[in-house]
């Protein structure tokens, strides 16, 4: 039986703000993983992450990173991710200031 | 201090101004990621974890109070309000917005500075000892040659496209404060007959194959100096791997073709440039030297400093640990600590900048230093003027009197910033300097340097650290492994790994541990740490650290 496949998201770095954004579902790039769409499929992953390349002009280096579902939508399953999704810890900013985002 | 020529400003207005045009076309899509980055490396701008970084160089580690206040500016106004020194003596910035990079980049101008070759396969910031034209031991200001140096390597268009980077240090003094061991190139100056010149040590590097640099010529006279120096990289720039990244470092071309015949090839090749340097590199650093000529430096009685030193005991305690002999008996060289315990080791807020050049320019003779150990250095401060200095930084938190000890932590970005990073390295330091504050225990420890690195690539320098840490991604957890016996001075030396590595909260346990330890087997309160550990060996913080493994042992 093939490996059971882990669930992504599509991230990348805003090109203007640098700041770290997630593909959602419905093609907008959001501030927030746990807005971002949750891909269970291989297939469609490659897809998305195509969808995401193409977009060039607002994006940069977009990649499939692992995630879970959670309550609030897909967290993180690897820390990198985490900080990536919350912000430096030695002072409150990135994605801390505007938006606080309990740690798991 | 070096001022720009008007080729120096015009180049730079040109470089800026190309930039400019390249983030432009960026933006409107005329340029790809790949097209565009590149050229945003060979001007300083990296895309890190949660923002862009733009890492400027502070070349050979000087600064006016001018570029200091420039430094502020850029802080308070593209970024969140502080700069980070780093272990090259850059700054970086962690948020600057693509757009307002250029801007960045003018401003800089404006004082003669700039970003240029900060990354990418080049020849990176030349960097000397922070006590350059100062210190009491040295031969030379190396910071001359240093900007000759730079002069030529900057845009050097045989140099532009390395196997890899290319980093050199030098110094002027015996006293190894720059590290020149651990680079592709260490220069020290020498004295020979009268003539100065230089010893070239190469193929030092730290990162994941650490090497000690070795003698690549005793003795080179300064004439003959920067075309023995383009014969080295040439020679590497042609032989060097490029099929490997990890193995294109000139420590690796060194390690596999021996000293001996890389010296026989760099002789070779020498006296096919040689002839291609007819002076003019002379006549320049003749004029470079009128530039960095010392201040005047002023008389005056120093009892007021004897009187405080005497009777203030938080003084006292500064000057023991922060001041440094200066080469005029009546002056000192202080490092203001940007180590203060819990602090990011080398954060400086734009306000602490501003204090720090308001300092410079009332009391040093207009000259900062920044030094690979991320802290602070007027370089040139009459004794009586200590007690001023001190009350200021006091009131801005600048006075930790901790340099050379404990909390005195190099730590690179590690992964609360660096795309490149396996695990965290700052609130490692934090919590290390935290512990033994809490603790008071740090100056009977004395002179003890940590050093962490959140990857192997170890721009923390974690392998010269007398305890070096080095975090890693251990199937998806952090780990911290330890080496110690490491030294990044004249008696260089890369650390021993103690063993299995620590999870990030059995860390800092697991240093305080070595630290009983060392303090069990000093001889005397005069032992220092790394004499300690030369003299018993490993054993001892072995069985600290790992009690269960000598338990099954035995």
């Amino acid at each position: 039986m093939a490996r059971a496949f882990t669930p992504k998201v599509v991230t990348a770095n805003d090109l203007l703000e640098g700041d770290v954004i997630y593909l959602t579902e419905d093609d907008r790039w959001s501030r927030e993983l746990s807005e971002a769409e949750l891909i269970t499929d291989e297939a469609h992953a490659q897809v998305r992450l195509l969808d995401a390349a193409r977009q060039a002009s607002k994006i940069v280096g977009a990649y499939l990173a692992d995630a879970v579902a959670g309550n609030n939508g897909p967290e993180p399953t690897h820390f990198r991710e985490d900080f990536r999704r919350a912000g430096p810890s030695n002072y409150a900013h990135g994605k801390q200031e505007t938006s606080p985002q309990p740690r798991t | 201090m070096y001022r720009y020529s008007e080729f120096d400003t015009a180049f730079l207005a040109e470089r800026n101004a190309q930039f400019r045009a390249q983030v432009e076309r960026r933006i409107d899509g005329s340029l790809t990621e790949d097209e565009f980055k590149p050229l945003r490396l060979m001007n300083g701008l990296y895309l890190q974890l949660h923002a862009y970084m733009l890492r400027v160089a502070i070349p050979y580690g000087t600064l006016s109070s001018a570029q200091m206040r420039q430094l502020a500016l850029l802080a308070e106004k593209w970024d969140k309000g502080y700069g980070h020194f780093t272990t090259r003596q850059n700054i970086q910035y962690n948020w600057p917005k693509l757009n307002d990079v250029p801007d960045m980049l003018d401003a800089l101008a404006e004082v003669g500075m700039h970003a240029i070759q900060t990354s990418g396969n080049t020849i990176r910031n030349v960097t000397a000892d922070h006590f350059a034209g100062a210190a009491a031991d040295e031969v030379a200001d190396p910071r001359p040659y240093a900007e000759l140096l730079r002069q030529w390597s900057t845009d050097h268009p045989e140099f532009q496209f390395m196997p890899r980077k290319f980093k050199i240090a030098i110094t002027g003094a015996e006293n190894d404060r720059a590290v020149i061991k651990a680079h592709d190139i260490g220069l020290q100056l020498v004295e020979r007959d009268s003539v100065l010149g230089a010893r070239v040590i190469v193929g030092g590097g730290l990162g994941r194959t650490p090497m000690i640099g070795k003698e690549l010529s005793e003795f080179v006279a300064f004439d003959d100096l920067l075309a023995y120096l383009e014969a080295t990289v040439s020679v590497w720039n042609q032989i060097g791997r490029r099929d490997n990244k990890y193995k294109a470092r000139i420590k690796i071309t060194v390690h596999e073709h021996g000293i001996d015949a890389i010296r026989a090839k760099v002789n070779e090749r020498f006296l096919k440039v040689r002839p291609q340097f007819k002076g003019a590199d002379m006549n320049l650093l003749e004029e470079i030297k009128g530039h960095f000529a010392p201040p005047a430096f002023r008389d005056g009685s120093v009892a007021s400093f004897e009187s405080a030193y005497t009777n203030d005991p938080v003084f006292r305690s500064w000057v023991d640990t922060n001041i440094a002999p200066h080469k005029n008996a009546d002056h000192a060289i202080v490092t203001i600590s940007i180590k203060k315990h819990g602090a990011t080791p080398g954060d400086a807020t734009a306000e602490q900048m501003r204090v720090m050049a308001d300092l410079a320019q009332e009391f040093a003779y207009d000259e900062l230093r920044i030094s690979h150990e991320q802290n602070v250095i007027l370089p040139h401060v009459h004794k009586s003027d200590l007690p001023a200095i001190h009350a200021k930084l006091k009131e801005h938190e600048l006075a930790t009197a901790n340099i050379g000890l404990i909390s005195d932590i190099i730590a690179c970005p590690g992964m609360d910033y660096c795309a490149l990073a396996t695990a965290r390295s700052i609130p490692v330091a934090q919590e290390i300097a935290t512990r033994f504050e809490d603790l008071k225990l740090e100056h009977d420890i004395g002179h003890l340097k940590i050093k962490i690195s959140g990857c192997i690539n170890a721009c923390g320098h974690h392998h010269v650290g007398h305890i070096g840490i080095l975090g890693l991604d251990r199937a998806g957890v952090e780990n911290y492994q330890i080496t110690l016996g490491g030294d990044g001075t004249e008696t260089a030396a890369i650390g021993d790994r103690t063993g299995p590595g620590f999870a990030y909260d059995e860390i800092v346990p697991a240093v305080e541990r070595i630290v009983d330890t060392y303090l069990e087997q000093r001889d005397n309160a005069e032992e220092t740490f790394l004499e300690t550990y030369r003299r018993v060996g490993m054993a001892p913080f072995k069985a600290a650290l790992y009690p269960e493994a000598q338990a099954n042992a035995a």
